[in-house]
């Protein structure tokens, strides 16, 4: 409603004529603006201080600074806790005991949490767990932001109710239909899910679970099956091993589940003199090949009749064929029950042998009783499965954690049986290609938000528990199966009140918090004992046939089985052996590739470049490219499984190609290969271009196991020479001169780290440890080309050009051919070289040449020990990292975070999650390096000043010695006299890489110990 | 006057019938004259160099280093190779202007001039590459010891890239400086002469007031020589420093205590060639020919020939004492230099560097003018191959074979380098056109005694001095 309200500005107005009134509405302003006598008085004007072009002036000044201070800076939210959550201290670390397993990994594990987030896996050393890269890698894997976020029915979301409903409904008309309910999971290894399946029968009639490893170990589970009556894997024990005989076994890689390097290790260091014999008969240049002391090229053909001689010798008493054989079975005989023979052969027949040898020979090494529970795969069951979705009695197919589409070499008769069932259902945590196949596709956790109990290996129980709240609408396989089964329960209830059921050691609390107990099994005991015909398995295997060319698969340490190939610090991890990175080939021998005409070069910036060659295997043709590998057997190619996945994988990890498509009947090795050179050149992203040591004997020391126990030698002037030079006309050691005055390190720690050549198996955990302790960017395949890989660690590999590095010396030395030549020729590797790892990081030089060259003293000598970078003060001169001996400073070449040239897991939010808030992301421009992780021992520093007490040796570590299950890697505080650390600095194998540089490094290498002849 | 005598076996300094006022006009005629054709065409090509370089470069600043060649093992190339080579070329000007006035060579007073102007230019250049290579140029200031707030935050006066920042722009002032005092009379002289009120306004600005008074002359003497003598030791010091930073590394191929004095011949071998590459090509397009004789072209071939065997020289000591000291790294450093990947770049720094001055000895060949141009080019890429090779050679194969890499330059580390030779090219350009090229001052003080007319009409056994005035127009 209007206001009718009339104000009166003045008397006047209540006269209507007046003539103010009408004077005032039509000039408000009474008085004229005297502007023309402004302007025309020119005197006043000219005499006023602010002229016209002075008024524009703050015109432009007060526009200019009211739009500056409207500009704010970049606001971060960064939102504090209003309540702090109990246990929660904003910059204090968590760590919770977990496990992980997800199919092809298993470990008992340690997760470091921070404000929430798990930012790191350590081994739960308490609970004897290892971590191998991928174990270490698995932490960003949850941090994938390609995963599968929420369940869907054919590509459209659905809700976790009406998802479960539907199929609940769907499986019950299975049931009405008479058809079977099968199950296809990978190995859990935990007693509670199969429980869960078999319970499912109850109510929905015919049930099935087929166990499937995609990568299989089917043919020793069948043959441990036969001989002792239960389906799993005996367990070895490598540290009572004196004599370790492998034929086509990559026990230091993936075989048989892995984690079999750290009691390898332990027999590989000299002690009182004595350290376990290897012999290794492989086709692949393998990690257990690379450690051997003697390594045999055989293509898998001859390794099955190799085998069969060897059984043949041992428990027949036969006289061997084969010299090699001969020799190992010294090697047998001499360690009596010490000696052990595994096999890799996926062969029945010959697993079977392997056993009936260990038997024969009584090997402690290898114990029936406690049952390995990692591998669980039945290449039978699977085969009949897939035949039976073809033939339609398969009424719903449920998957879990598996990705049949991707991983059978016949994916295509598979998926053709998928749309023959009348359910499919696949419980996946990432996106694959099986999801994309399936009707019904459900996101599952990633271990760390899961819960679970899984039995490792026979008694031996280990827990799993969420770190976080799932990220995503995600519900567990369990979770399903027992809303399924009609139960209200949620797992986690679940498995407390079978934990009550179990007879653990613990209570529920110390065992969650431990991470593992032990408990009578649950799994059945075997009944019976199968009769074994060894005679015919004998038989069958001295009479295999090989063809002129065979394929052996692997998977690498990196990407595995394949599942984790969305994590791109695996797909950047260099392999151990060929050093190349983001992709896989066919290792081909010399011999067969200047038969076939392959070629490898190094183009003008370094960069390796391959041929590329049509692979035909059983009829299926691939374009790869090839590698030229030392030590591969002749008549051999290798090709890594893992490679060529493309759902779900951002496009710069669609890298490789599928080697699964090869992997015919599950078999490893294919003898139906053909392969031609076609045109066309690969570029690979290797970033080790040189391969030899050039004869450098003393970058990596070594001796045998003879001379290193012969004590009438001086280590210092046989096998671990100290370099002399000559000062004043005397020979006095390198190290005895020096331009530079000493650092005091007598107050405080004094920070060394020693690296045991002996006990490095090169298995790349300790690279990504240190990847994910010290936020290390990924650059990408084309960088790592360039030789700019940022790892702060790396393992160097090394090649013979003679058969021995000991021979390359020699050869260098005697220089028969003139030095030109000689020099030219060590570049080349032998057909079956010695190798040899050293990891090298910053080695800390007590006077380094980095920190004399840097102009603005970015980087300068720490009172502890350290070589420190100050990231800040860098200016990117790269002086110091030319200067470096060692070549162990990266340079920021590009801005590696926020940038989407480089979209790695630092360009998405969900990725920077895995970032260590305690260790800057540096920005380009500016070196770094290892700082051996300042971070951790300086919180164990004010940790133990907080409390009052000295800190103990075992809390200072680095992630690469905390991550090195070999133990290969120790770290410490020399100014602690009764430390590890102290005493390896001291022991007679240690000396310093390029001791004549006089660097005074604060990192020791021991010298490496060969278990060879002389 | 006794300093008029010069021995007649001297050729000499000045050819042709000249008078002060002729030196005067000639030098005077690039600058008051227009620019011809030629010139623009080759300013226009110098100056899309220059922009297309300083494309490179802000290309590199706003993206980062890694858009160069470089990698973990090689962290210097083409940076610090154009670094060196800039610096190198910029020797020859302080070599002559200071180290020959001190010798009393009179030949130096027809090219100083250009030679100072050239290492001006080339420092310059040099200058720009220290900055551009660092990962962060805008924290480039940080290598001065600048006084600040972070307590006893400082440089590092170990590391020898700080010498460096001392000693470049130590060199810099002196040598502008110098070179500023002797172009003062020079100034003037094309003030005077200026008709237009803009050009006489600059010129005299430029000239700082002089007036040709005798006081001026005293005191331009007195400070040419003083400021000589602080040029001198500069010339062996900057070298020496920028040597330095290869001497001081552990790197073999680097460590080596040769360095130094092989680095100063190289540099001097080089500056006397790019002088020569400049001058042969101003003489006959600024019609200076009298002034810049074959005389002074054969000298500095001589020059160029002694630096270019002591370089050479150089080049073997290293192999021998390579092999001598029986050091596995070094000798491999050098095998490796010789005979690996990069052997071509090896044989392109000995051909070009040891071989090639070795023609000077043939008195015909250093007289002809086209074969002087020629070896001067020459010269000059062998002097960038050498640097070249010790920093990429030393680098790419050092001490652990694992991190054994090789290098080669994208785009971006050409287009700077070409870039710096534009800038180069612009700034002598317009320096061709601006300024009086040939010292006139100090040349017109030679010319009774070296004059060829007045030698002529001594040696005719004429009067002394000789009252020979050609008259002119």
């Amino acid at each position: 409603m209007a206001s009718n309200k009339k104000y009166w500005k003045s008397v006047e107005e209540l006269d209507e004529n007046s003539s103010i009134v009408d004077t005032l509405r039509k000039n408000e302003f009474v008085e004229e603006i005297p502007t023309d006598e402004f302007l025309g008085d020119k005197e006043s004007l000219e005499s006023s201080s602010t002229t016209r072009r002075d008024f524009l002036k703050y015109v432009g000044f007060s526009t200019a600074a009211a739009s500056l201070a409207a500009c704010e800076g970049p606001v971060i939210k960064s939102i504090p806790y209003v309540v702090k959550p109990d246990g929660i201290i904003p910059g204090v670390a968590d760590f919770y005991a977990t496990t992980m397993a997800d199919g092809f990994d298993f470990a008992n594990v340690l997760v470091k949490v921070r404000e929430g987030r798990p930012i790191k896996i350590e081994p739960n050393k308490e609970a004897h767990g290892t971590t191998n890269a991928r174990v270490q890698a698995s932490v960003l894997s949850l941090y994938d932001s390609l995963r599968l976020k929420e369940p869907l029915l054919d590509g459209e979301s659905i809700s976790w109710s009406d998802a479960n409903s539907q199929i609940i409904k769907k499986l019950e008309d299975v049931k009405t239909a008479g058809k079977t309910i099968a199950f296809l999971t990978s190995t859990d290894a935990s007693p509670l899910t199969s429980d869960l399946i078999n319970q499912l029968g109850k109510n929905y009639g015919d049930v099935r679970h087929v166990i499937y490893d995609s990568v299989s170990e089917s043919a020793a589970i069948d043959a441990f099956e036969a001989m002792y009556g239960s389906r799993a894997l005996p367990s070895y024990d490598f540290s009572k091993a004196s004599t370790i005989v492998s034929i086509g076994a990559d026990f230091l890689g993936d075989w048989q589940g892995g984690g079999f390097d750290v009691g390898y290790a332990k027999g590989r260091v000299p002690d009182h003199g004595k350290m376990s014999h290897h012999t290794q008969f492989e086709a692949n240049m393998s990690l257990s090949g690379a450690n051997a002391d003697v390594r045999v090229k055989a293509k898998p053909s001859v390794q099955k009749t190799l085998l069969a001689d060897l059984y043949n010798v041992i428990v027949n008493g036969a006289s061997a064929k084969d010299a090699n054989v001969a020799k190992a079975v010294k090697q047998i005989k001499s360690a009596g029950s010490n000696a052990v023979v595994i096999t890799g052969i996926q062969d029945k027949d010959a697993q079977l042998l392997a056993l009936a040898i260990n038997k024969a020979i009584d090997s402690e090494v290898v114990d029936a009783s406690i049952t390995n529970n990692t591998r669980q795969g039945n290449d039978t069951a699977v085969a009949q499965l897939i035949s039976d979705m073809n033939s339609g009695t398969i009424g719903a197919l449920i998957i879990n954690n598996s990705n049949p589409v991707y991983t059978l070499a016949d994916s295509a008769e598979f998926v053709e049986g998928i749309g023959k069932v009348d359910v499919s259902v696949a419980f996946s945590m990432t996106n694959n290609e099986t999801v994309e196949a399936v009707q019904y596709a459900l996101a599952t956790p990633h271990y760390l938000e899961s819960w679970g109990v899984l039995e490792m290996k026979k008694g031996a129980f280990s827990l799993m528990q969420p770190t976080i709240r799932p990220l995503f609408d995600t519900k567990q396989f369990q979770d399903c199966l027992l809303q399924w089964n009609g139960k209200s329960e949620s797992y986690n209830d679940y498995i407390k009140t079978s934990f009550a059921e179990m007879g653990a050691s613990k209570s529920w609390n110390q065992s969650l918090h431990d991470g593992n107990f032990t408990a009578t099994s649950l799994s059945q005991e075997s009944t019976s004992k199968g009769v074994v015909d060894i005679l015919k398995a004998y038989n069958s295997l001295s009479s295999a046939k090989g063809s002129e060319l065979e394929l052996q698969l692997y998977t690498k340490v990196g990407l595995g089985d394949g599942q984790q190939a969305n994590n791109p610090w695996l797909q950047e991890l260099p392999d151990p052996i060929t050093r190349t990175t983001w992709d896989n080939y066919v290792s081909i021998s010399k011999g067969d590739a200047e038969r076939i005409g392959v070629t490898n070069w190094n183009v003008a910036d370094g960069g390796l470049n391959g041929s590329l060659v049509e692979l035909t295997v059983n009829g299926i043709a691939v374009t790869i490219p090839a590698l030229i590998q030392p030590g591969q057997a002749l008549g051999s190619l290798g090709i890594a499984l893992g490679y060529g996945r493309k759902v779900g994988l951002k496009p710069e990890m669609q890298t490789g190609k599928n080697a699964y498509l090869f992997y015919k009947g599950f078999d490893s090795a294919q003898s139906d290969v053909s392969i031609k050179v076609v045109s066309g050149a690969h570029e690979f992203a290797c970033i080790q271009l040189h391969n030899t040591l050039m004869g450098r004997g003393d970058i990596i020391k070594e001796t045998n196991l003879s001379t290193y126990n012969d004590h009438t030698l001086d280590p210092k002037h046989s096998w671990n020479p100290v370099p002399m030079v000559s000062l004043k006309h005397q020979e006095v050691e390198a190290t005895s001169v020096d331009l530079w005055d000493e650092f005091d390190t007598s107050v405080g720690p004094h920070f060394n780290l020693s690296i045991d050549l002996n006990s490095c198996t090169g298995c790349g955990a300790c690279v990504i440890a240190c990847q994910s302790e010290n936020n290390v960017p990924v650059v990408g395949k084309e960088e790592m080309r360039k030789s700019r890989d940022m790892h702060w660690l790396r393992i160097d590999r090394y090649y013979s050009h003679e058969e021995s590095f000991s021979g390359d010396d020699t050869f260098k030395d005697e220089a028969e051919s003139g030095y030109i030549s000689t020099m030219r020729a060590l570049e080349d590797p032998s057909e079956n070289p010695q190798v040899v790892f050293q990891p090298v990081m910053c080695q800390h030089c007590n006077h380094a040449p980095c920190e004399t060259v840097c102009p603005v003293a970015a980087t300068s000598h720490g009172r502890q020990g350290q070589n420190q970078m100050t990231y800040n003060r860098c200016v990117g001169t790269r002086y110091c990292a030319n200067n470096c001996p060692y070549k162990v400073r990266r340079f920021n070449w590009f801005n590696y975070a926020n940038n989407n040239e480089f979209d790695f897991n630092m360009n998405d939010d969900l990725g920077r999650m895995v970032l260590n808030p305690d260790v800057t992301v540096r920005s380009r421009g500016v070196m770094e390096k290892c700082s051996m992780c300042i971070q951790k021992t300086q919180a164990s520093i004010l940790q133990a000043k907080k409390e009052g007490r000295p800190v103990t040796d075992d809390e200072f570590e680095t992630a690469c010695s905390s991550a090195c299950g070999t133990g290969s890697i120790v770290f410490g505080d020399v100014n602690d006299k009764e430390s590890e650390i102290t005493e390896m600095v001291e022991d007679t194998r240690s000396y310093h890489l390029l001791e004549h540089v006089g660097t005074r490094p604060n990192v020791v290498y021991q010298v490496k110990v060969r278990n060879t002849e002389v | 006057m006794a300093s008029h005598y010069e021995a007649s076996i001297r050729q000499p300094l000045i050819i042709g019938n000249k008078s002060y006022h002729d030196i005067t006009v000639e030098v005077a005629a690039p600058v008051e004259g227009k620019a011809n054709k030629q010139w623009w065409i080759v300013f226009s090509i110098a100056l899309i160099a220059f922009l297309w370089g300083i494309g490179c470069i802000v290309y590199t600043v706003g993206t980062g280093i890694g858009v160069w060649g470089l990698n973990k093992t090689v962290g210097w190339a083409w940076d610090i190779t154009n670094f060196v080579w800039w610096v190198g070329i910029g020797h020859a000007g302080t070599l002559i202007s200071a180290v020959l006035l001190l010798f009393r060579q009179k030949w130096r007073m027809g090219i100083n001039r250009s030679a100072e102007a050239m290492t001006i230019f080339s420092v310059i250049q040099a200058g720009l590459f220290p900055i551009i290579h660092m990962g962060r140029p805008w924290q480039a200031y940080w290598v001065l010891p600048l006084p600040n707030q972070f307590g006893s935050l400082w440089v590092n006066f170990n590391s020898p890239l700080l010498w460096d920042v001392f000693a470049i722009s130590t060199y810099l002032s002196v040598s502008l400086v110098f070179w500023w005092t002797g172009l003062l009379p020079d100034f003037a002289m094309l003030r005077d002469r200026a008709v237009r009120p803009f050009q006489k306004k600059i010129y005299s600005l430029l000239s700082f007031g002089w007036t040709g008074r005798a006081k001026d002359w005293q005191r331009f003497e007195e400070v040419s020589l003083v400021l000589a003598g602080l040029a001198t030791p500069l010339v062996l010091s900057v070298h020496t420093i920028v040597s330095m930073d290869f001497a001081t590394a552990v790197i073999p191929g680097w460590h080596t205590t040769i360095f130094p004095p092989y680095f100063v011949a190289g540099a001097v071998f080089s500056g006397f060639a790019m002088v020569n590459t400049l001058l042969i090509i101003m003489r006959k397009v600024s019609n200076l020919e009298a002034y810049i004789t074959i005389q002074h072209i054969e000298l500095m071939n001589i020059v160029i020939m002694i630096t270019g065997s002591i370089v050479g020289c150089a080049y073997i000591t290293e192999l021998f004492i390579a092999w001598y000291s029986g050091v596995e790294y070094e000798q491999y450093a050098f095998l490796n230099r010789a005979t690996g990947p990069y052997w071509w770049a090896y044989l392109f720094m000995m051909s070009c560097n040891v071989f090639s001055p070795q023609f000077m000895w043939s008195k015909k060949l250093r007289t002809s003018i086209a074969f002087s141009f020629f070896i001067s080019i020459v010269v000059n890429i062998g002097m960038w191959f050498e640097r070249f090779v010790i920093i990429v050679t030393s680098l790419h194969r050092d001490y652990l074979p694992s991190a054994w890499t090789m290098f080669s330059p994208t785009f971006v580390d050409i287009g700077i380098f070409i870039g710096t030779i534009g800038f180069f090219f612009v700034l002598f350009l317009l320096y061709a056109r601006t300024f009086p090229v040939i010292a006139q001052a100090e040349v017109k003080s030679i010319l009774k005694s070296s004059g060829d007319n007045y030698k002529r009409h001594r040696d005719a056994g004429g009067e002394n001095p000789a009252p020979t005035k050609q008259t002119k127009k």
